[in-house]
This record gives C-alpha cells, sequence and structure tokens, in this order.
C-alpha cells in the first residue's frame, strides 16, 4: 500500500484504474436499479388512471372486458368524451365545484389571517383560552357534527346553496394556526414603526403583515380548494338537487345512470379530473411546503 | 403603540362566529341529541341514556366499530411504513426526480370519487389486477374483490393504503431532509453501510415524523367513509360497512338522528384519545425545540 509510486509508473495505474471502473459500474448499475425502482413505483401509482384512460379510449365496438385486458386501443376515439359531455352537465358541475373552491378558498384565507394576526402579534385578556378552544376543534370529527350542522343549515335554509356548501368550512383551526405561525416570525419591530407612522391595526395587517406572509398564504389556498374540490361527504348531506351538484357528487350519479357503460364512466372520470391534476401540476412545489406545515400541526 | 382594547376581538370576530356556529354549537347539540330520541319531524324527546344502550346492545354498531378497528389495524402501519421507503427513494439527487415525487403524489390530489371508480375498474373480475395476478400465478380464476365478503373491506383498504402514500411520503421527505449529512458521513467513516444507516439513523432521526403519521392516519382511518360509499356501499353483507358509513345511514337514510348522534360521540371519543396522545407527544417536541 505504502509502497513508493516513483519509477514504477505502470503498476499503480492499473491497480488505480481497475477499482474506478468498478466504482463506475456499480455507480451506474445503482443508478439504473433507481430508476427502475422508481418507474415500477410510478406505474403502481399512475397506472390505475392510464388504464381508465386507456378505456375512456376505446370505441364502441372494442371489446373493454377482452381477457388478457388490452392497454392500447385498438381504433382510439374521442367519442366517448363528447358522449358523457352531453349526457353528463359536465359544466355546470365545474362551475359549481370553482365556485365553491374559490369562495372556501377566499373566506378561509380572509377569516384565517384575520383571527390569526392578534393570535400572534397582541396581547389581550383572553388570548390563550381562546387559542387553545380554537386549536382544540381540530379534534372534533366532522363526521359527528354533520347532523346538527345539517339541521342547522336546514334552518338556516342553506339547502342546496352555494353558502351550504361553502359556510361550514369557511375558517379552519388548521388554517388560523398556519397563519399564526407565520406572523409570528415577522420581527415585531415593522408594526411599531408603522405604528408609530400612524397606521391603524387593519392597515398594519393588510399592507405589511400579509404581503410577507404570501407562501403561507398560498399553501392554506391550495389545501383548502384541494379540500373543497374533493369534498364528497357534505355536499352528499346538504344537496339533492342535481344542478348543485360538484363534480365529485355529478361523477358519482353518472356512474348510477351509466352503470353497465364503462366507457362512459371512465370519460367522465378523466374529464372531472382533468382540472385539478392541471392545478396541481402548475401548483406542486406549494404542494410539498403544505403537507409538511400540515403536519406540523399534527 | 397603544391599540383599542377591542381591535384584537373584532380580528377575531368572523373566524370564531364559524368555528362557533358550525363547530362548537353542533358540538354541544350532537352531544344533547345523543340523549334524546329526534327524526327530523316530531321534536326532540329526552330519552336519557337509551340510546348508549342500545348502541351497546346493537350487533351492527359493533361490527362497524370492528371492522372499522381492522381497518385501522391494517391500514395504519402500512401508510407508517411504506412511505418511509417512498420518501428515501425520491430524497435522491437525480435527474427527473420531481417527476416521481410529483407522480406518486397524484393520487392524494385526485377526488375520492375518481380514484374509487378507477379502482373498481382495476378489481373488477375481468380486470387487470386478476390478470396480472393470475399470469404471476399468484391466483387461480378471477377473485371477486369488491363483491366478496372476504375481500371487500381489505381490497378498499389497500386503496386508501395507495391514496395516502403520497401524502406520508412528502411528511417524511421533509423529515428526511432537515436529518444532517454529518451523522451519515460519520457513519460512513465507522464502516456502517447503507442498510445500516438507515435502521440506525434514518429511522431514529425521522421519528418525530412517525409520530405525526402514526396519529394523523390513525384519525383519518377511524373517519372512513368516502372510499366505502363508492366502492362497495358497505357490501356484500355489511362486510365492509364501516362506524361513519353506520352513522351516516342511521342519520340521513333512517332519521335516527339521536341514535346517529350517540354513535358519532362514541367515535369522537374514540379519535380524542388518539388526539390527546398526538398533543402530549407534540408537546415533548415543542419543548424540546
Amino acid at each position: 500500500m505504502e509502497t513508493p509510486v516513483t519509477g514504477k509508473k505502470h503498476r499503480p495505474i492499473t491497480v488505480q484504474t481497475r477499482p474506478m471502473m468498478n466504482i463506475k459500474t456499480k455507480v451506474l448499475l445503482k443508478k439504473i436499479l433507481v430508476y427502475l425502482l422508481l418507474i415500477i413505483v410510478a406505474l403502481g401509482m399512475l397506472g390505475p388512471f392510464l388504464w381508465l384512460l386507456s378505456t375512456a379510449l376505446k370505441s364502441g365496438h372494442e371489446n373493454i372486458f377482452s381477457y388478457p385486458p388490452k392497454f392500447i386501443p385498438e381504433s382510439p376515439t374521442l367519442g366517448n368524451f363528447s358522449r358523457v359531455m352531453d349526457a353528463f352537465p359536465f359544466w355546470t358541475y365545474l362551475m359549481n365545484s370553482t365556485i365553491v373552491g374559490f369562495f372556501t378558498v377566499l373566506l378561509n384565507v380572509l377569516f384565517c389571517s384575520f383571527a390569526a394576526y392578534p393570535l400572534a402579534r397582541m396581547n389581550f385578556k383572553g388570548k390563550n383560552i381562546i387559542f387553545i378552544l380554537i386549536i382544540s376543534t381540530m379534534m372534533i370529527p366532522f363526521q359527528l357534527l354533520m347532523i346538527p350542522i345539517y339541521i342547522l343549515s336546514l334552518d338556516l335554509g342553506l339547502k342546496n346553496t352555494y353558502a351550504g356548501l361553502i359556510l361550514p368550512h369557511a375558517t379552519t383551526a388548521f388554517g388560523i394556526f398556519l397563519m399564526r405561525q407565520a406572523f409570528i416570525t415577522i420581527p415585531y419591530e415593522l408594526d411599531e414603526s408603522a405604528r408609530m407612522d400612524g397606521a391603524n391595526s387593519f392597515q398594519i395587517w393588510w399592507r405589511i403583515l400579509l404581503p410577507l406572509v404570501k407562501p403561507s398564504v398560498v399553501t392554506l389556498a391550495i389545501f383548502t380548494f384541494v379540500m373543497a374540490w374533493g369534498d364528497f361527504l357534505w355536499p352528499l348531506i346538504i344537496l339533492d338537487d342535481q344542478k348543485m351538484y360538484t363534480l365529485p357528487l355529478g361523477l358519482n350519479a353518472l356512474t348510477g345512470l351509466f352503470s353497465a357503460d364503462w366507457r362512459l364512466i371512465a370519460a367522465g372520470s378523466v374529464i372531472s379530473v382533468l382540472p385539478i391534476i392541471i392545478f396541481f401540476l402548475i401548483l406542486q412545489r406549494y404542494f410539498i411546503k403544505g403537507a409538511t406545515s400540515g403536519a406540523v400541526k399534527g | 403603540m397603544k391599540q383599542n382594547v377591542l381591535t384584537p376581538y373584532l380580528f377575531l370576530l368572523p373566524g370564531c362566529v364559524i368555528l362557533g356556529a358550525f363547530i362548537f354549537y353542533p358540538l354541544l347539540q350532537a352531544i344533547w341529541l345523543s340523549f334524546t330520541d329526534y327524526n327530523m319531524i316530531t321534536d326532540p324527546a329526552f330519552t336519557g341514556t337509551e340510546n348508549y344502550q342500545r348502541l351497546f346492545e346493537d350487533g351492527m354498531f359493533w361490527k362497524t366499530l370492528i371492522q372499522t378497528l381492522i381497518y385501522l389495524v391494517g391500514v395504519v402501519p402500512a401508510l407508517i411504513i411504506l412511505p418511509i421507503f417512498l420518501a428515501i427513494l425520491v430524497n435522491q439527487k437525480l435527474k427527473g426526480i420531481g417527476f416521481f415525487r410529483s407522480a406518486y403524489y397524484i393520487p392524494v390530489v385526485t377526488s375520492w370519487v375518481v380514484v374509487g371508480i378507477t379502482w373498481e375498474w382495476v378489481y373488477a373480475e375481468k380486470g387487470v389486477l386478476n390478470y396480472l395476478l393470475e399470469v404471476v400465478g399468484l391466483i387461480n380464476g378471477s377473485v371477486h374483490w369488491l363483491t366478496s365478503e372476504k375481500t371487500a373491506l381489505f381490497a378498499v383498504m389497500a386503496v386508501t393504503v395507495w391514496k395516502g402514500l403520497g401524502y406520508y411520503m412528502v411528511i417524511y421527505l421533509a423529515g428526511l431532509q432537515s436529518i444532517p449529512s454529518n451523522l451519515y458521513e460519520a457513519a460512513e467513516i465507522d464502516g456502517a453501510n447503507k442498510w445500516q444507516q438507515t435502521i440506525r439513523i434514518t429511522i431514529p432521526m425521522l421519528m418525530p415524523s412517525i409520530i405525526i403519521v402514526t396519529v394523523m392516519s390513525s384519525i383519518a382511518a377511524m373517519k372512513v367513509f368516502e372510499e366505502i360509499y363508492i366502492m362497495t356501499g358497505g357490501g356484500p353483507l355489511n362486510s365492509s360497512k364501516t362506524l361513519v358509513f353506520y352513522i351516516y345511514q342511521e342519520a340521513f337514510e333512517k332519521l335516527n338522528m339521536g341514535y346517529a348522534s350517540a354513535a358519532g360521540v362514541v367515535l369522537f371519543l374514540i379519535t380524542l384519545i388518539f388526539s390527546i396522545v398526538n398533543l402530549k407527544l407534540m408537546g415533548k417536541k415543542e419543548n424540546v425545540a
């Protein structure tokens, strides 16, 4: 090992290259293995969706129950999509889902960051007890509350209304907690100097604090949106008018309507999943951030 | 610097009105209803603990509670362990790793209705799953995954795990990225191989994330409803009916609001235990920080 290298030029080089080559091939092999694993898992995660897409693209004369199953459609067609668009008021459902998602997000961002501001940056009587009460709501399952909320919503005339879909989810303890954590990190001197300049609390909140916590606002908005978009149980309870259906409910009704026609069900599913997938792909880096802040809250 | 005494309360007002109207008030009402007989037509009639006594003797309540616990015992360990490996897998600096992270997360953002339909089709009698398993030689002839009493609950459990993998993977990924790399360097110098590093460094350092995932997935498992409603409807012969499904049916199909509320209170008490454990563990962590 410690033999002098000088003079014996040839040997040390070969001794050195051989392990170098080994390491290189080892690294390459490992890389191939890792990619192989990544692809296999990806097939597991996306495969079911691709199988659905393949079914949606199969034409009427092709047997979709063929065994072994065929992944590539014989003569791909978009006919199922136009047929399902005729039978299924996709645009109405999309609009309902968008309205519910938009206002749920708007109210959450407003109300949660309103409530978080004094909790993070002011001293007042009852602060701790209010904070504990807010956080404790995270422990109460909606499935217990849905019965009284349903009764309350009937009393308030919220059945089959957008307000009925939006209001019960218009503020979440998770959102207040997330915004409070964001506000806490901002140096307190900012408030003080703004106050010296004559700004009132609302102006401080709107002009100074809110712009500084934009990433948290985006995180809150995205998580609220996905929650509102995919919600099924509450719309199922509060809606019985098909015109008010959100996408999940509409799609669920579609499966009842066309229980035998898997091409149409598949096409309907593909159509209704597209908006959220596009939304996710555009904003994906915030999702990763949001899931971790969700984890902090537990 | 002096602010109006009312200012903080004004900021708190809108959010607290919503939480009060849609959480605290309903909570009290649910507890009150659980001691009454109420069918939405006549006024609630106070019946004391009768609902709870009936629950105790109700075979279907126990069946759904036990099935929910089976569900929890099956789903939670899988959701604790599998995403750790996924997170390690996608925590490498490789070209295109962002694509794989996103791909694994797509089932998380997809609504349960679409996921349910997708898997009904995968599970179909002459579907992809039966075909693949037959090719590998694991099964002989088609399995009726969602329509057989023996498999329905487990088939839905598998989908729950599949849909949750990406979510918990991201939580672990954040945990992994906060582990100081010099720990691994030191271990390498000491001659520890990758597997030893995973067991001795990664897993212990991930403990906070593991606790979070355990609590979150347990609470979610207790509340399982959508996947059951969409994929099996609780069947066949109630073999996949869970507690929340039972509450839903009692309340909104049979209008037994009082009785369903009592079952809801039981659900609440069980999830409360998980939450308290969570708070205790989180509290410990916060004290350290």
